[in-house]
């Protein structure tokens, strides 16, 4: 469904992803790893066109959209859940959750989607009128993930949800992630909580220095010396 | 008492048409992050229109908001799609060249309009331009009172137009955060066109209700532009609820200066306001509306 091809991107005069190529197919959960300023979160940014490679291709359904704006992305079914949630702090949970909903089918289906996001996250219900900037970080993470489910998305890019979460949050924010897999939508999963995401993944990739360095299923990374080395601990 | 009284009703009188002023300004720097210096001159532009559509054609003056608004809000698009946005496209444009830009626009609409108009004052003579009415022992210039209800009227509006609608929350959004306001499709060059001209929009609308009791020249954009910047300062950058309180201030404080100092020192008080303000309350009224 989303493939990229041997893209290259910077960051001004910045080199910071060097050839990456990888494929995520429909009903997938594939994870990203990799350490700090491995360009995690780079490649994401480049998947929703915040950034624009300068060498390679990204197709989404055999659809070229590397040269499309953030807006178009949208529209295609991909939506980008951001690191820090970056929500609209000084709105309330609910116009935090429209904002999702700006295009075509998920404006037309606008309020039939606020209800299911609200049945998925009922403390998003009593909290809709408060303004997201006072709710608590777990809060704040269902509002984020509401907010991307509101576009009606084929495709879910998680970056670093369980940052700055509390153990139990975070086991809580990657269940609801498995929930919304079997409700049809793919997920692309950028974590440094290794050990859980390679628990729940289909396949997952090793990035190291801005190039992808390893690839293959959960159980075969976990059993990996390097992956264990590097990120495990053991 | 009495003068007291007057004085407190001009300023509040005055202070609604400053809020309608500064919410332009605070709308732009909120979404763009630039002082607009040429929203005075925005300002004039709309008075001009409103003097020839007067002047020639006979159109009353608040009448023609119906032209001047829409007037206003191409030029401002035009002046965001081609002036400034091609600079946000160059890395190394820094963003306060943005505001260069502005100031460079406010001077060539000076220019035109003194070429097309001279530097002759104008005005706009209407029946109710003098006219006044009495409440209790205070009077009420009629002009002004209907310019203050329509500003009311606008600045309502433009609230009703952010908190209700998808544009309107767009450009909130993307004043509050830009790149997730992105990530939402929020098509941001579109939303800055549109902010520009709601700005010039309702800067124009305060010229256009202003021409009935003020005189016109091509300077008289540069001290709004001024009054703008200390009402966007006053309500904390950005702000459109501190812009209204900003306004009320202004308002006020030239009032009172007016009465208890001098006319000649209306506009102190509003500085000695904005310096203070800068000094102990640095982020505006902002800190205390929280909006």
């Amino acid at each position: 469904m989303l493939i990229v091809n041997n893209i290259d991107v910077y960051y001004g005069d910045l080199h910071v992803l060097w050839d990456v190529s990888f494929e995520v197919k429909e009903g997938e959960i594939i994870v990203l790893i990799g350490a700090n300023g491995a360009g995690k979160s780079t490649t994401i940014k480049t998947l929703s066109s915040l950034l624009t490679p300068a060498k390679g291709t990204i197709e989404f359904n055999g659809k070229r959209i590397d040269k499309q704006e953030p807006f178009e992305i949208i529209q295609h079914g991909i939506v980008h859940v951001p690191e820090g949630r970056r929500l609209f702090t000084e709105m309330s949970v609910e116009e935090n959750l429209i904002m999702g909903s700006l295009y075509g089918d998920a404006k037309a289906k606008r309020h039939e989607t606020l209800k299911h996001v609200y049945q998925l996250f009922p403390r998003l219900e009593e909290r809709k009128k408060q303004m997201t900037g006072t709710l608590s970080g777990g809060e704040q993470q269902m509002a984020a993930i509401g907010r991307g489910l509101m576009s009606l998305p084929k495709i879910m890019m998680f970056d670093e949800p369980s940052l700055g979460l509390a153990p139990i949050l975070v086991k809580e924010i990657f269940e609801m992630i498995k929930r919304i897999k079997k409700e049809g939508v793919t997920i692309l999963l950028v974590e440094q909580n290794v050990t859980q995401t390679l628990a729940m993944c289909d396949r997952a990739y090793v990035l190291e220095n801005g190039r992808i360095v390893l690839e293959g299923t959960g159980t075969e990374l976990m059993a990996d010396e390097k992956v264990k080395e590097a990120f495990l601990g053991i | 008492m009495d003068i007291f009284l007057q004085t407190l009703v001009a300023g509040i009188l005055k202070g609604g048409l400053y809020g309608l002023i500064g919410i332009g300004m605070s709308l732009i720097m909120g979404v763009m992050g630039i002082i607009n210096l040429a929203h005075g001159q925005l300002m004039m532009v709309a008075m001009y229109i409103t003097f020839v559509l007067s002047h020639y054609v006979g159109i009353d003056p608040y009448l023609s908001l119906f032209i001047t608004m829409p007037s206003l809000f191409l030029l401002g698009a035009l002046i965001q799609k081609y002036t400034l946005n091609p600079l946000m496209e160059v890395d190394s444009i820094l963003p306060e060249n943005q505001v260069l830009m502005t100031v460079g626009i406010g001077m060539v609409l000076v220019e035109t309009s003194r070429f097309i108009f001279t530097s002759d004052y104008k005005s706009v003579q209407t029946s109710y331009s003098d006219a006044t009415f009495y409440l209790g022992e205070i009077s009420f210039s009629v002009a002004l009172v209907i310019a203050f209800f329509i500003a009311i009227g606008f600045t309502l509006f433009m609230f009703w137009f952010l908190l209700k609608t998808d544009i309107g929350r767009s450009i909130r959004a993307t004043a509050q955060d830009k790149d997730a306001a992105l990530l939402m499709g929020v098509d941001s060059k579109k939303i800055t066109i549109i902010t520009f001209g709601l700005g010039a929009a309702l800067v124009g609308a305060a010229g256009t209700i202003l021409m009935p009791i003020y005189y016109l020249f091509p300077d008289i954009g540069g001290p709004f532009t001024r009054k703008a910047f200390v009402i966007t300062i006053l309500g904390g950058l950005g702000s459109t609820v501190g812009a209204i309180f900003g306004g009320l201030t202004l308002g006020l404080a030239e009032a009172f200066g007016a009465s208890y100092i001098g006319m000649a020192y209306d506009d102190m008080i509003g500085l000695i306001i904005f310096i203070l303000v800068l000094l102990f309350l640095p982020g505006g009224f902002k800190r205390l509306t929280k909006i």
